[in-house]
C-alpha cells in the first residue's frame, strides 16, 4: 500500500507518505503558508521515497473541520493532483486525526478530539480506537459551545486538541469524572491522515477526485460573514 | 502550444484551453450570481465554497472537449487580485494539476486578463494600445507597450466605474448585479432631464473620481417624485454622464500619447452607450476602438489561458510553492 497525505486544516503544514507500513512525514506549524509550503513538501517525500505519483495508490487529505480557507487549501490540492496523478481521493477528519495522533503518542483509544473554532464554539468528534490504525466515530462530529458538547458514555476519556487550550476547564466541567486527562497542543498531522486513509481505503472509502471536498461543520456563514471574510484572509 | 485556463477570482468559475494555432477550443463559465442576488453583493466564504465544488468537474468536462490531457503544454491561472480564498481555490488545484501532469505552470494577474481579452478576436488590436479597463474594482487608463509592458496613465481616486453603476443601480431599487439593470432601465429615460456632474473633467490629467456622483444621484432622487418615469430619467442622466467623463478622458490620453488604438475592456464594456460613444470619439480622431466579445468581457478563463499563454512561451515557470494575492498591481508586471 503507498499512499500520500495533506493536511493544511490548522496553523499546521504537513504532508507524509505511506509506503508498506512505513511513513515519512514533513511537518511545520506555519500559519498562513500552507500554500507556500504543501507542494514542496510533498515533492520532497516522494524525492526521499524516490518514487512518482504514478506509483501511488491513493491519495489522502484532512477534510475538515478547520479553518475554511485551509480546507480549500488541501481539498484543492488533492482534487489537482488525484485528477493529474489518475488516482482516487481518501477524505480523513481532521478529528479522527487528532484522536490517532493521541492513540499514537500515548496509547490513547478513548478520545474527545476538539479543535477551537473561534467564535466561542469548539469543532467536536468522540473518537474510539478499535485497532491500529482505525478510529472510530461515536455519534456525529459538531460543532458547538463547549459548555454543550456531546458527552460520552464510561470513564476514561482522553481530550485532545486546540479546543482544550482555549476551553479546557468548561469542557472539564462538562466531561467530569468521564475525562481522565487532557493535553491542548496537538494539532492534525499528515502521518496520522496517512494512516486512517489507508484504512479507509482498504475499507472502500476512497472516492473520486471531484468528491474530494471539505467538511466545514459551520454552515451558517452568512450570518456570520465577518467571521467568513476574516477567515478568507488567513 | 495548448494552455489550460482557471479563473476563480471572484464570482464565476471559469475554464478555457487555448491553442496558439486555432485560438479557443473549449471554453466554460459558470456564474454565482444567482448565489449571492439575495445578498446584494458577492459573499466571499459562499463564493469560495461554490468554486470548490464546481472547479473541478469543469476542468475535467473542458480537457476531454479540447481533446484531452495529452494535447496540453502548460497551466495557467488567475492568482490576484480579487477575493483571496476564491482565489486559493483557483490556485491550489491548477498548480497540483500541473504538478501531477509534469506541466509547466504560470499565474496570471486577473486584470492583465482583461488587457489582452481583445487579442482573441479575429481582428486584434496590435501594440502599443490605449486600453480603457472598467469593471467592478478597476477604472483605469493604460498604456499597453507589450506584454508585462503596462504604463498607469490613469485611475480612479475613489469608486471604480463598476461599483458607481452598481451602487446608484441599488439606491434606484434595481436588482444585483446593477450594471445591466441600470442600462436597461437608462433606455426608457430622458438624459437631459436632470443634469449630473462630469467629475474631473475640467483640469488636466486623467484621473477619475466616482464618488460624487453618487451622491449627486442620490440627492436628485430624493428631491424627484421617485416615479418609474423620473428613476428611468436619473439612470439615463447618471449613465450619460459616465460616458461622458469617460469618453473625454479617452479621448485626452489618445492625444497625448499619440496612440491610434483603443481597447475597452472588463465588465462595463458590455455597456452599449459606452461602445457608441467610444466609437464616436475614435472616428473623430482617426483612430479605431477594438473590444472582446460579451462572453470575454466579464470574468472568463478564457483570457487567462491566453495571458498564460503568452508568459509561457516567454520561459516564464512558477514554482511548485503557490500563492494567490489579493491585491497586486499591474504596474508591478514585467
Ligand atoms: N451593461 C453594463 N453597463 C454597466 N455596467 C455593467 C454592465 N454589465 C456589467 N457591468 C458592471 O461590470 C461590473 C462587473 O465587471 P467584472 O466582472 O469585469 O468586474 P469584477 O470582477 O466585479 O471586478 P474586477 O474585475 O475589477 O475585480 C459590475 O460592476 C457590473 O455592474
Amino acid at each position: 500500500m503507498r499512499l500520500l497525505a495533506l493536511d493544511t486544516a490548522t496553523e499546521a503544514c504537513s504532508a507524509a507518505l505511506l509506503v508498506e507500513g512505513e511513513v515519512l512525514e514533513r511537518y511545520e506549524v506555519a500559519p498562513r503558508r500552507h500554500a507556500e509550503l504543501v507542494l514542496p513538501m510533498l515533492e520532497s517525500l516522494l524525492d526521499e521515497a524516490g518514487l512518482s505519483l504514478s506509483r501511488l495508490d491513493a491519495l489522502a487529505f484532512g477534510r475538515g473541520p478547520g479553518a475554511f480557507t485551509g480546507l480549500r487549501i488541501a481539498a484543492g490540492v488533492a482534487q489537482g493532483i488525484a485528477l493529474g496523478a489518475e488516482l482516487p481521493v481518501v477524505p480523513v477528519s481532521t478529528l479522527a486525526a487528532l484522536a490517532h495522533g493521541a492513540f499514537r503518542e500515548r496509547g490513547e483509544t478513548a478520545v474527545l478530539a476538539g479543535i477551537d473554532a473561534r467564535m466561542g464554539e469548539v469543532y467536536w468528534g468522540i473518537y474510539r480506537g478499535v485497532e491500529a490504525g482505525v478510529m472510530e466515530c461515536v455519534g456525529e462530529e459538531c460543532v458547538c459551545p463547549p459548555q454543550v458538547v456531546p458527552v460520552p458514555p464510561g470513564k476514561g476519556w482522553f481530550g485532545a486538541g486546540t479546543a482544550w487550550a482555549c476551553h479546557g476547564e468548561i469542557l472539564a466541567r462538562r466531561l467530569g469524572p468521564r475525562l481522565a486527562a487532557w493535553a491542548g497542543d496537538s494539532l492534525p498531522r499528515a502521518r496520522d491522515i496517512a494512516v486512517l486513509g489507508a484504512g479507509l481505503y482498504r475499507a472502500g472509502r476512497a472516492v473520486d477526485p471531484a468528491q474530494a471536498l471539505p467538511v466545514y461543520l459551520r454552515d451558517k456563514v452568512v450570518a456570520e460573514k465577518a467571521d467568513a471574510t476574516d477567515r478568507g484572509r488567513e | 502550444m495548448r494552455v489550460l485556463g482557471i479563473e476563480t477570482s471572484c464570482d464565476e468559475t471559469s475554464v478555457a484551453v487555448y491553442d496558439s494555432e486555432t485560438g479557443i477550443v473549449a471554453h466554460e463559465i459558470y456564474s454565482q450570481q444567482t448565489l449571492h442576488a439575495a445578498y446584494g453583493g458577492v459573499v466571499p466564504e459562499l463564493a469560495s465554497r461554490d468554486h470548490i465544488r464546481k472547479l473541478l468537474p469543469m476542468v475535467r468536462g473542458v480537457v476531454r472537449e479540447a481533446g484531452g490531457r495529452e494535447s496540453l503544454q502548460g497551466v495557467a491561472y488567475t492568482a490576484g487580485p480579487g477575493l483571496i480564498g476564491a482565489l486559493l481555490v483557483g490556485v491550489a488545484v491548477g498548480r497540483s494539476l500541473a504538478w501531477a501532469w509534469g506541466l509547466p505552470a504560470v499565474a496570471i494577474h486577473h486584470m492583465e486578463g482583461h488587457l489582452l481579452a481583445p487579442m482573441l478576436e479575429p481582428v486584434p488590436p496590435a501594440f502599443p494600445f490605449l486600453a480603457l479597463l472598467v469593471s467592478g474594482g478597476h477604472t483605469l487608463l493604460v498604456r499597453v507597450g507589450g506584454l508585462g509592458d503596462y504604463d498607469i496613465l490613469g485611475d480612479t481616486l475613489d469608486d471604480a466605474v463598476g461599483e458607481a453603476f452598481d451602487k446608484t443601480a441599488k439606491a434606484l431599487g434595481l436588482p444585483y448585479p446593477g450594471g445591466p439593470a441600470l442600462e436597461a432601465l437608462a433606455r426608457g429615460g430622458d438624459p437631459a432631464r436632470f443634469t449630473f456632474p462630469r467629475p474631473m473633467t475640467d483640469r488636466p490629467g486623467l484621473d477619475f473620481s466616482f464618488s460624487g456622483l453618487k451622491t449627486h444621484v442620490l440627492q436628485t432622487l430624493c428631491r424627484s417624485d421617485a416615479s418609474p418615469q423620473a428613476r428611468a430619467d436619473i439612470a439615463a442622466g447618471f449613465q450619460q454622464a459616465v460616458v461622458e467623463t469617460l469618453a473625454i478622458k479617452c479621448r485626452r490620453a489618445l492625444r497625448e500619447t499619440g496612440l491610434r488604438q483603443l481597447v475597452i475592456a472588463g465588465g462595463v464594456g458590455a455597456n452599449q452607450a459606452l461602445r457608441e460613444k467610444l466609437q464616436a470619439v475614435v472616428d473623430e480622431e482617426g483612430a479605431a476602438l477594438f473590444y472582446p466579445r460579451l462572453e470575454y468581457c466579464t470574468d472568463n478563463a478564457a483570457m487567462i489561458a491566453y495571458a498564460g499563454w503568452l508568459r509561457l512561451a516567454r520561459g516564464e515557470r512558477c514554482p511548485a510553492s503557490f500563492n494567490a494575492r489579493a491585491r497586486w498591481s499591474l504596474a508591478s508586471l514585467r
